[in-house]
């Protein structure tokens, strides 16, 4: 097993106030560098309550988040908006690039944001993941003039861009046609591999699982199953 | 470019209609308020200009004598009492030690002493009572700047020379060369030759007004070698009083400032600046609405980019600081395109009429102040108004926004 870089440790989470309803009892989780990880499990499950604690754009009511053994709980927000932008990277069912901008300069946007400005190296990188997806023509193309599969293409370059730990993806080939989702799950995947960072799905998607390493499977807020296969299909 | 000034700037390219009508909108207001603020101020500088064109800054008099006792001596002797004497007749005798004294007064630029008394002039068989005013013509002119106002003639005042107002040159028909004879209350009188009709905007003056050498006014009025009055000018006009202060503690005599003798002009003034300053600051307090609402609108409208880039990210001071930004560039090109557009309406409305000699009827007022201070409010109440919708977008939570594309 390699390295442990995202961890969840006994984590529970709560909606409501009055009310309390739970809707993670619980979870262990540990995902290692190089894994090709899929969640799976029906609508409801609390598939996207842990995609949000293992993005760390929510906190657990109980329980620890620890990202390369880091311990997120005593972060403050800030701290936690930082060590989101540097180690994980989202790609979302629905490609949410800013339509304002162009192709290139969505990518740049999470490292311009963390460093504040960009040089010629940023957008050499920026450059690089933008053809290593196959969008180099597009690359000045404003978001809006994309494609929906080309939208998506810039998303996961733009998730690439900080060199995250850990990719977490949702439903990312959700409204594409199926050769398209074909290919962009290779891409996801192989990039995760290439960088020796975690790639997550969250997906209901059986055909997309079974094309993952690991496939752990939540229902009702419980890991009811975590299969790690021996060796990954190609 | 900094990340934050990337994003805003694209942000309100985006926003298109809604950025170019705020950009209007604070034009607008940036342009009443340099508008309102130059005619204001505009015409009040020309009033107090007119005002000042025929009073001196400063006059300083003989202080006056109250009533007093002259002397008590003895139970027997009833105690002598002088009254109050109903019209000034003190004069300064040694003017010209008072003289030194106010012009090393800080804040004056000039003085001159004159002599004042009442006359008939008459011509022929017609005669007017007019108001003898015996000036040195080397330094009058620094005071009530006469030289420039002469209608006819020279400015020219020596031995038997007079200069006469237009008014009085109609009554008694007078040209220049003409001759006249000015008969004092004292008794006294002389033929003065016209060198000069002055027009000094105001016909009571015009009619009045008869200038003659100080020493032919001391002749005729029987004063020796006094002056009745010191008249200086200040370098600041509003400084005035404080200077006419200072002169009475120094020389111990009456001194009044242009304020103190126009003080109805003075409050009328201020209340007139009073409601210019209100209007501005009501325009201004409607920008400053206008600008906030037009971004919390965008906050709401781009709530999914803010959390986007909360997502991938972004701290909330930075989202914080897109926004206020957004509403500075707002404030900085508002109070751009609304100087100009304010600067062209008061050239315009200056233009619109004018007086007889040129000088336009409603003067303006548009120094490069009034553009820096119309910047730096219309800047300052962009931050302002962005405040709000600036915390509003730094409290998005990225999680509930961006599940729901």
């Amino acid at each position: 097993m390699g390295e442990t870089v995202l961890e969840l440790d006994r984590v529970v989470k709560d909606y409501g106030t009055h009310v309390t309803t739970r809707v993670l009892h619980g979870i262990d989780l540990r995902v290692e560098r190089g894994e090709v990880m899929a969640v799976i499990g029906p609508s409801g499950s609390g598939k996207s309550t842990l995609l949000n604690l293992m993005g760390l754009l929510d906190r657990p009511s109980s329980g620890r988040v620890l990202v390369r053994g880091i311990d997120t709980t005593p972060l403050a927000d800030d701290a936690m908006a930082r060590l989101r932008g540097r180690s994980i990277g989202f790609v979302f069912q629905f490609h949410h690039l800013l339509p304002a901008f162009t192709a290139i300069e969505n990518v740049l946007l999470p490292i311009w944001s963390d460093r504040g400005t960009v040089g010629r190296a940023e957008r050499r990188v920026a450059r690089e993941l933008l053809e290593r997806v196959g969008l180099g023509p597009q690359a000045d193309n404003k978001a809006t003039d994309l494609s929906g599969g080309q939208q998506q293409r810039v998303a996961i370059a733009r998730a690439l861009v900080m060199q995250p730990d850990v990719l977490l993806a949702d439903e990312p080939t959700g409204n594409l046609d199926t050769s398209t989702a074909d290919s962009i799950f290779a891409l996801l995947r192989d990039s995760g591999r290439e960088r020796g960072g975690a790639l997550v799905v969250v997906t209901h998607d059986p055909r997309l699982a079974a094309r993952c390493d690991r496939v752990v499977e939540i229902i009702d807020g419980h890991i009811v199953s975590d299969v790690q296969k021996a060796t990954a299909p190609a | 470019m900094p990340f934050e000034w990337f994003v805003s700037i694209r942000f309100l390219r985006e926003g298109r209609m809604q950025t170019l009508l705020i950009f209007i909108g604070v034009a607008v207001g940036v342009a009443v308020m340099v508008f309102v603020g130059a005619l204001i101020d505009g015409l009040q500088a020309n009033l107090i200009r007119q005002t000042l064109s025929v009073q001196p800054h400063v006059i300083v008099r003989p202080a006056e004598q109250g009533a007093r006792d002259v002397a008590v001596r003895s139970a027997s002797l009833v105690a002598a009492r002088i009254e109050k004497s109903a019209q000034r007749t003190s004069t300064l005798d040694s003017w010209q030690v008072i003289q030194q004294t106010i012009d090393r007064v800080p804040g004056i630029v000039a003085s001159s002493p004159t002599v004042a008394g009442s006359a008939f002039a008459s011509k022929g068989n017609v005669s007017r009572s007019v108001a003898l005013r015996g000036i040195d013509p080397a330094s009058y002119p620094r005071i009530i700047p006469i030289d420039q106002k002469i209608r006819a003639g020279t400015f020219h005042l020596v031995g038997n020379e007079a200069v006469v107002g237009t008014e009085l040159a109609k009554d008694l028909g007078l040209a220049v060369g003409d001759k006249i004879r000015l008969v004092s209350t004292e008794g006294r009188d002389d033929i003065f030759a016209v060198t000069a009709v002055f027009d000094l905007g105001n016909k009571d003056l015009n009619q009045r007004w008869v200038f003659v050498s100080m020493r032919s006014a001391q002749t005729l009025l029987d004063l020796a070698s006094s002056a009745s009055t010191i008249e200086a000018t200040v370098g600041d006009v509003f400084e005035a009083d404080r200077v006419a202060d200072e002169i009475a503690v120094r020389t111990g005599l009456e001194a009044d400032s242009w304020m103190k003798l126009n003080a109805q002009l003075l409050v009328a003034l201020k209340s007139q600046s009073s409601s210019s300053y209100m209007i501005q600051f009501f325009v201004m307090l409607a920008v400053t609405l206008g600008i906030a609402s037009v971004l919390v609108v965008s906050v709401v409208q781009k709530s999914k980019e803010i959390g986007i880039l909360k997502a991938t990210g972004t701290t909330t001071g930075r989202v914080t600081r897109i926004f206020l930004i957004q509403g500075g560039i707002v404030g900085i090109v508002g109070s751009v395109l609304g100087s100009a557009l304010g600067a062209l309406l008061a050239q315009l409305f200056a233009n619109l009429a004018t007086n007889p000699d040129g000088s336009p009827t409603f003067p303006v007022d548009l120094g490069p102040n009034r553009f820096l201070i119309a910047t730096l409010v219309a800047t300052s109440i962009g931050l302002l108004a962005a405040v709000a919708p600036a915390r509003r977008a730094a409290r998005l939570d990225p999680a509930k926004v961006i599940r729901y594309g």
